[in-house]
């Protein structure tokens, strides 16, 4: 996990950015022939811009999402579960760090980044704010989640920015595993005890809206789409890539005997596109300004865990501190 | 960890006092395992996140080996069965490992009191005349190395910083929970059968080891202890005596598996 394809617009942007044209143009050659931009190259200042803001939030939903599983590591039921989601929920944690570390190269730091997503200024993905009520909720975000993130970041991975791809790469390695993790827990509650079955199905029912929201709303094929898509910023429109998701785990999910709850989810035979019921747009919306569930208890837990832990950072910050040598 | 045993014999007068031995190991690597994962999301820095909870990943294989030799040559159930389903005061752990994590300062001490305990306890049992355990000690042994080097490293850092802070709250963290600690060497019933028959040492003998090596470490970090002889050990644990922050955490981790047992989870 856990990046959303979908990147809420910024408002009330309307810097006025002249790059030199020539090396605009250079750049767009570079991006076009399919090599990798890196932190010390030139870029458009609005590329810069773009990539923090996606990279960041991408890492924001790394140590926000870690929260919601997080919880269910201490109830694990028997050690083989509990050790696999301890070592997944670690890994999304270190992805953050990946991630922070890429944002960085693009000269924003670690701490401004955090900063801005405590004072609820940067966003994260908005599945987030949702709650984990049950142990079924680990198989669902860990399958289906984890699956729709793979899709977003398989498809950036092949992007222009170099350390975010190469970050990327590595994420991908391990999310692959996560599925595994996921899908493991989810068919033997699918195949379970009818306590095991219906909890799966709860799950299934109360995730699904919070899933279709996942890649976001259709693009509007903006002037300013096209330009990211140009730049190799935004690798698929967000539609392709609920489509591509629906294909390939609606029928996973059906072939367990399991429902969705979408009486208009269905492929056109025709076009070859999956069919589905409106996805209740206005509640994405209003999850993003701030009004899910979870918003609130989210961003209060990340934030008690930086005041708690200011002073051990501050303390490690001293300039004169001794220099411990590493051990290993 | 998957260490093939086979059952290997071993004399009814040594029997119970391996089960102690045993069960409060496990125990132990079992409840502050389940602490540890709990910062998971919530460490002062991601680093220190990705840290405690690799040292909870490796404390739960600990006590999954530890339940899996009681389960091998003891005829204990199953160890999920076992971790999951007793009472409370079926329950040997020291009480230094049910505390709540508290602030970064405890946990930190908490858990260089606790690895160097399990380094030297996995040191002398690596030489067990009962094999089964001498071959998992020395995997744990290799592990618990690692937990060292970054105990050592964060209390150093943390200690010797210009920060007053920082060192009042380690120090005061040493001060609290030293009792504690102490607590981790109650004596077993039957230790002195399994010193003689070189299964294992009595606590006593650990318990000296251990505060020698807890001077050493401590030394250069400017942080030291109290006078162990001032101080009370907190004793109990070992024969099921609990804090009552036990029996929540058991409540919690217990949760999912008591919806059905017998399910497959």
């Amino acid at each position: 996990m856990y990046g959303g394809g979908y990147i809420p617009k910024e408002e009330a942007r309307k810097a006025v950015v002249n790059d030199d044209p020539e090396m605009l143009a250079a750049f767009e050659e570079r991006v076009a022939r399919g090599e990798k931009v890196e932190p010390r190259d030139w870029m458009p200042t609005e590329y810069r811009r773009q990539l923090i803001r996606m990279i960041e939030q991408h890492a924001h939903s790394d140590i926000i999402g870690a929260l919601p599983e997080g919880t269910w590591i201490t109830r694990a039921p028997g050690f083989r579960r509990k050790l696999a989601l301890m070592a997944k929920v670690q890994d999304e944690v270190g992805h953050a760090q990946l991630l922070y570390s890429a944002a960085e190269t693009l000269g924003k730091s670690r701490e401004a980044m955090i900063n801005d997503l405590i004072n609820g200024k940067s966003k994260y993905s908005n599945v987030f704010n949702y709650p984990a009520k049950t142990w079924a909720d680990v198989a669902v975000i860990g399958f289906l989640i984890d699956a729709a993130a793979i899709v977003n970041q398989v498809a950036n991975s092949k992007g222009s920015y170099g350390p975010y791809c190469r970050a990327l790469e590595r994420i991908c390695y391990e999310e692959s595993f996560h599925l595994k993790q996921g899908h493991s827990v989810f068919v033997y509650l699918a195949t379970g005890t009818p306590l095991q079955r219906s909890m799966l199905q709860d799950a299934l029912n109360r995730w699904w809206k919070p899933i279709m929201h996942f890649f976001g709303p259709s693009d509007e094929m903006s002037e300013h789409t096209l330009t990211l898509m140009k730049w190799k910023v935004k690798m698929a429109t967000n539609d392709d890539m609920r489509q591509q998701f629906l294909s390939l785990y609606v029928p996973k999910i059906q072939e367990l005997g399991l429902s969705l709850p979408d009486a208009e989810l269905r492929k056109d035979p025709d076009s070859g596109k999956w069919l589905f019921g409106d996805p209740d747009w206005a509640e994405f919306f209003a999850v993003i300004r701030g009004n899910g569930p979870c918003n609130a208890e989210r961003l209060a837990v990340r934030k008690a865990a930086e005041v708690n832990g200011a002073w051990v950072r501050k303390a490690l910050q001293q300039a004169d501190a001794r220099y411990v040598t590493p051990l290993a | 960890m998957n260490i093939p045993h086979k059952s290997v014999p071993i004399a009814d007068l040594h029997r119970e006092p391996l089960r102690h031995l045993l069960t409060a190991l496990a125990d132990d690597h079992l409840i502050l395992g389940h602490r540890h994962s709990e910062w998971t999301g919530l460490g002062p820095i991601l680093e220190e996140d990705i840290a405690f909870s690799s040292i909870a990943q490796d404390q739960m294989g600990h006590a999954l080996g530890f339940y899996t030799l009681l389960h091998e040559h003891l005829g204990a159930p199953d160890p999920d069965i076992h971790a999951f389903t007793r009472q409370e005061t079926e329950f040997s752990c020291c009480q230094l490992v049910e505390w709540p994590i508290g602030d970064y300062d405890f946990s930190l001490t908490r858990h260089l009191f606790f690895d160097l305990a399990a380094g030297l306890r996995m040191e002398t049992l690596s030489l067990s005349s009962f094999k089964p355990l001498a071959q998992l000690a020395t995997k744990i042994r290799g592990e618990v190395k690692y937990h060292m080097f970054h105990a050592k490293t964060m209390v150093n850092q943390l200690g010797n910083s210009n920060d007053e802070t920082a060192r009042a709250r380690m120090q005061t963290a040493i001060n609290r929970q030293f009792g504690l600690a102490l607590g981790m060497f109650e004596p077993r019933l039957g230790e002195q059968i399994l010193d003689d028959a070189q299964i294992a040492p009595i606590e006593s003998k650990w318990r000296e080891r251990w505060l020698e090596a807890l001077n050493a470490v401590l030394d250069g970090s400017g942080l030291h202890i109290p006078d162990p002889d001032r101080i009370e050990p907190v004793y109990g644990g070992r024969n099921g005596y609990h804090t009552e922050y036990l029996q929540p955490l058991l409540n919690e981790m217990t949760e999912v598996f008591r919806l059905d047992p017998q399910a497959e989870w």
